[in-house]
């Protein structure tokens, strides 16, 4: 934080409402720079120090041979080898691969959609509207855990509603057959509402006036939303295309309440988790792991990043 | 919720006339039977988990769970016991109040240098803190888990000796975590506060610190309310980092328990419900009570988007 340079020095810093006067103004003095860095360090070593540096840590460490008991000396660089054994030596990598792929897909071709379908309905002016809104985002308070709890009442086996109703004997959970699915659909339970809220939000933004003059045009509602609706979100629709895919990413809590993400319901996050707390401990595997994930993820980052320094033009 | 929603709210004059106009078409039939269908398909689960958490369990073994009657208050007391909810309960409320405390208060400090002090690092430290709740929390597992177990701490502090399994560690991790998400928001809402009013207080010679206690932090609160509403149910409901770095279960928060409590209530899914119901409340509390906080809390990041 010693780099805080009077104002007229950082005139290229963009800023939303910065005017050339405010920024005349602002001559700081010592007691107001040692303000700004006592403010500025806590937050900035939090953030470094357990998020930053964790992070590149886990990408050197993937590089490594550390068993993860030796001291950090005994460290030996062994190249892309983890890697390369992750793709072809452990055989739960693929699997997980593509059950997050399915996840992902999951919520592009059927939740997030339904998310948008909703926020579009209730948007209208209809009655008993806050009845329905509350209704879809009611699972978004909930813990992914506790999905996973809930959704056992319908899926179990036994005592499941669905195979009561259906007169079925399926193991929604614990066939591997099925059980990405039955999590997959607990999933989407939380995520449309989530879907729904932020796009009501993004429709708040959108002027009504284009829909009068698109309904003076002639156009049908379905039109005017494709034509007009949807691209005037963009803004919204690129922050749920984030959201969705970091999420389905992250996916973790709601697989590791049913089985610690086992037999058909591994995925890259519990992967991560299992080589690490789990009997067999492979640093090596799990650091290379991880490191993929940042990777996937960076790319969503930087296209958050990007719409953010857009917001600040 | 007898006030109209608020997305009704934005309908204007001619819209009421025109939906009293056209009245009661198919299409709008056809609306309300699917929103109607698609509601009550979203509220089952949860009703499915109350209606059974009032019931017997000797009953529904009888009668199967597809039945009525059998109904008794006596889950509850039951979970709440078997399930050591008193213990997790006030896990989770230390957790969330410190973690939730810590947060907004970094965050706000964080924010206000972003968003009022120029300086060359300004933008990329920005990035770096929005970045940073973005990542995978996975990904760093590795790193932190053994950071917090080469911190040695003294017996009287943490019986483990180390970060490892102490509330302090979880709360600090979310902190953390949090931060990145926060200061966003905060700095965004700061951004929009008038510049007028800075330079009044600049001429008068007030301090920066001055600025931040007396001008600032009082025309942030409806943004602090929101991400305090929402940043306790996420904390609340955090899971990961307090499944891997708490190993006692008398440690363990809520959501983190129920990890512990399946074998004792997978059995019994009368139980199972009313622990799902109990473990639920608090985050149905804020969902019911602060609904405007909770909604805007999310929908405040995306909005500079």
């Amino acid at each position: 934080m010693s780099t805080a340079q009077p104002a007229t020095k950082a005139g290229k810093v963009a800023s939303a409402s910065g005017g050339k006067a405010k920024q005349r103004h602002q001559r700081m003095n010592t007691q107001d720079r040692t303000t700004v860095i006592l403010m500025a360090v806590i937050p900035t070593v939090l953030v470094l120090g357990l998020v930053w540096f964790p992070a590149i840590s886990s990408v050197i460490l993937s590089l490594t041979d550390w068993n993860g008991i030796g001291p950090l000396s005994d460290i030996n660089f062994i190249g892309f080898k983890n890697y390369v054994d992750i793709f072809t030596i452990y055989p739960p990598f693929w699997p997980a691969l593509q059950h997050n792929v399915m996840w992902l897909i999951s919520l592009f071709l059927i939740f997030t959609p339904l998310g948008m379908l909703f926020a579009v309905l209730v948007d209208r002016e209809i009655r008993a509207s806050r009845f329905y809104q509350t209704s879809f985002y009611l699972p978004v308070v909930l813990a992914g855990a506790l999905i996973g709890f809930i959704w056992q009442l319908l899926f179990s086996r036994d005592q499941g509603l669905i195979n009561a109703v259906f007169g079925t004997t399926i193991d929604w959970y614990g066939n591997p057959e099925v059980n990405i699915y039955a999590a997959m659909i607990a999933n989407g339970w939380r995520h449309t509402g989530y879907i729904m809220l932020l796009y009501l939000a993004g429709l708040k933004g959108v002027d009504p006036a284009i829909h009068e003059a698109a309904a003076i045009d002639g156009a049908s509602q379905v039109q005017t939303f494709f034509l007009i609706t949807f691209p005037v979100m963009r803004p919204t629709n690129i922050i749920v295309m984030v959201i969705t895919f970091i999420d389905a990413l992250r996916a973790f809590d709601l697989v590791w309440i049913i089985n610690q993400g086992r037999n058909g319901l591994e995925l890259i996050a519990t992967l991560v988790t299992a080589n690490v707390i789990g009997e067999a401990s492979r640093i090596g595997f799990g650091s290379a792991l991880a490191a993929l994930m940042l990777l996937l993820s960076s790319f969503f980052i930087i296209i958050q990043l990007r719409i953010m320094v857009k917001g600040d033009d | 919720m007898a006030t109209p929603s608020t997305a009704a709210a934005t309908t204007s004059w001619e819209g009421d006339i025109q939906l009293r106009k056209r009245g009661i078409s198919p299409g709008r039939v056809a609306l309300y039977i699917f929103l109607t269908i698609m509601a009550l398909l979203w509220l089952f689960p949860m009703l499915w988990a109350v209606y059974n958490s009032l019931r017997d369990y000797g009953y529904t073994l009888e009668h199967g769970y597809v039945s009525f009657g059998g109904f008794t208050l006596e889950n509850f007391p039951n979970a709440w016991r078997r399930g050591g909810f008193a213990t997790s309960f006030g896990n989770s409320a230390i957790i969330t109040i410190a973690a939730v405390a810590f947060t907004l208060a970094a965050s706000s400090c964080m924010a206000f240098v972003l968003a009022r002090v120029k300086f060359r690092f300004n933008f990329t430290l920005l990035a770096v803190f929005v970045a940073a709740n973005l990542l995978p929390p996975q990904s760093l597992l590795i790193p932190v888990y053994r950071m917090f177990r080469s911190v040695q701490l003294p017996d009287w502090l943490s019986d483990s000796g180390s970060l490892l399994n102490t509330h302090a560690g979880v709360i600090l991790i979310n902190v953390a975590f949090q931060t990145g998400f926060c200061t966003f928001v905060l700095r965004n809402y700061m951004i929009g506060l008038p510049a007028a009013m800075y330079e009044a207080a600049q001429i008068d010679g007030a301090s920066l610190w001055r600025q931040f206690y007396g001008i600032t932090l009082p025309l942030i609160r409806p943004a602090l309310a929101a991400l305090a509403t929402l940043q306790v149910a996420w904390i609340y409901n955090e899971f990961f980092w307090a499944t891997v770095l708490l190993q006692s279960g008398d440690k363990m928060p809520v959501t983190s328990s129920l990890n512990n409590l399946k074998g004792t209530f997978f059995t019994d899914f009368n139980l199972l419900s009313a622990g799902s119901i109990i473990a639920a409340l608090p985050v149905l509390v804020i969902f019911f009570v602060l609904q405007k906080q909770f909604v805007s809390g999310l929908t405040l990041g995306s909005d500079k988007g």
